[in-house]
């Protein structure tokens, strides 16, 4: 117990990402939560190239994480502008008024 | 010794804060776990030799997405009672395929070993590279290898940044707004008149 091994990273990412699934469930309607549920599950995918990364002494990993993250941060930042625009014209972030834009 | 005791340090206020993310009432208090919870994985990077990731992870998350975050939950005026309402609803299931998920992850990674042919088929092997520190052998990896996939992650933020402002943008009618140009072309003849005022009479 008292060496942390490639294990202990992977539970934890594990229970990171289950702990972002389920806020989703938990914030079903309130847009902004959601998204930040899946920035935490985004850094639990992070930990574990990471972890698998430094484990297997293949620098692949890492590169590909930062990829990841860039990718986060472009996803933010649009889902937050249609966040934002749609405010705008609702006046309210909730899901099911969201859904009213199915055609 | 002190290296587990670090680890679950961090990996304990990770989980907390995590958890205190999808259950605070107030959004601004899950954007401030957020900002926590990122520094405590940032820290764990470290633990694990990453140190740039780590930093990376700290300038972008921290301090581009999690303030976007908080400008955006500060700035636009929501009830968020209201969201609150009927919460509950989903929460069994939300509990149930959360509980299956972890333990079909955890079945699979919690006996984890490397199979000894994984050493002859890596992609970047970080001995190969005879680099001193983490930032220089990821350097060496992603300026050249990953060049292609780099510029393409600058393409992503470009179309992310147009994006988000096209969305964001709007023209506003009725608006004043100062007007350099025909401010310079306006002229005396045409910005004012002199007129013979008869005394008494005063002007019509």
């Amino acid at each position: 117990m008292m060496i942390i091994g490639i294990n202990h990273y992977l539970t934890l990412a594990a229970l990171l990402f289950t702990i972002g699934m389920f806020g989703i469930f938990l914030n079903r309607k309130n847009m902004i939560v959601i998204l930040m549920c899946i920035e935490l599950m985004l850094l639990a995918v992070n930990i574990n190239f990471v972890t698998f990364s430094v484990y297997l002494g293949d620098l692949a990993g890492q590169v590909f994480s930062m990829f990841v993250l860039t990718v986060a941060a472009a996803e933010a930042a649009i889902g937050l502008a249609i966040l934002v625009v749609f405010f705008r014209n609702k006046n309210s972030i909730a899901v099911e008024d969201i859904a009213a834009m199915k055609g | 010794m002190i290296l587990a005791a670090v680890f679950y340090l961090f990996a304990f206020i990770l989980l907390l804060s995590g958890f205190l993310v999808i259950t605070a009432r107030n959004p601004v208090h899950s954007v401030l776990f957020l900002i926590l919870a990122f520094f405590n994985a940032a820290g764990l990077f470290v633990l694990l030799g990453a140190e740039f990731i780590a930093m990376i992870l700290v300038i972008v998350y921290v301090g581009a997405v999690a303030v976007l975050f908080l400008f955006v939950v500060m700035m636009l005026d929501i009830d968020f009672a209201h969201l609150r309402k009927g919460a509950m609803q989903y929460v069994p299931l939300g509990l149930l395929v959360g509980v299956i998920l972890l333990t079909e992850l955890v079945i699979s990674v919690s006996a984890w070993q490397f199979n000894s042919l994984s050493q002859q088929n890596l992609a970047v092997p970080e001995i190969g590279l005879n680099a001193a520190t983490n930032t220089q052998a990821l350097g060496a990896v992603l300026y050249t290898q990953y060049v292609y996939a780099f510029q393409l992650a600058g393409l992503i933020l470009l179309v992310a940044m147009i994006g988000a402002i096209v969305l964001t943008h709007r023209v506003r009618p009725g608006v004043r707004k100062q007007s350099i140009e025909s401010q310079n072309a306006r002229r005396p003849e045409e910005a004012m008149e002199i007129l013979k005022v008869q005394s008494g009479a005063g002007i019509s």
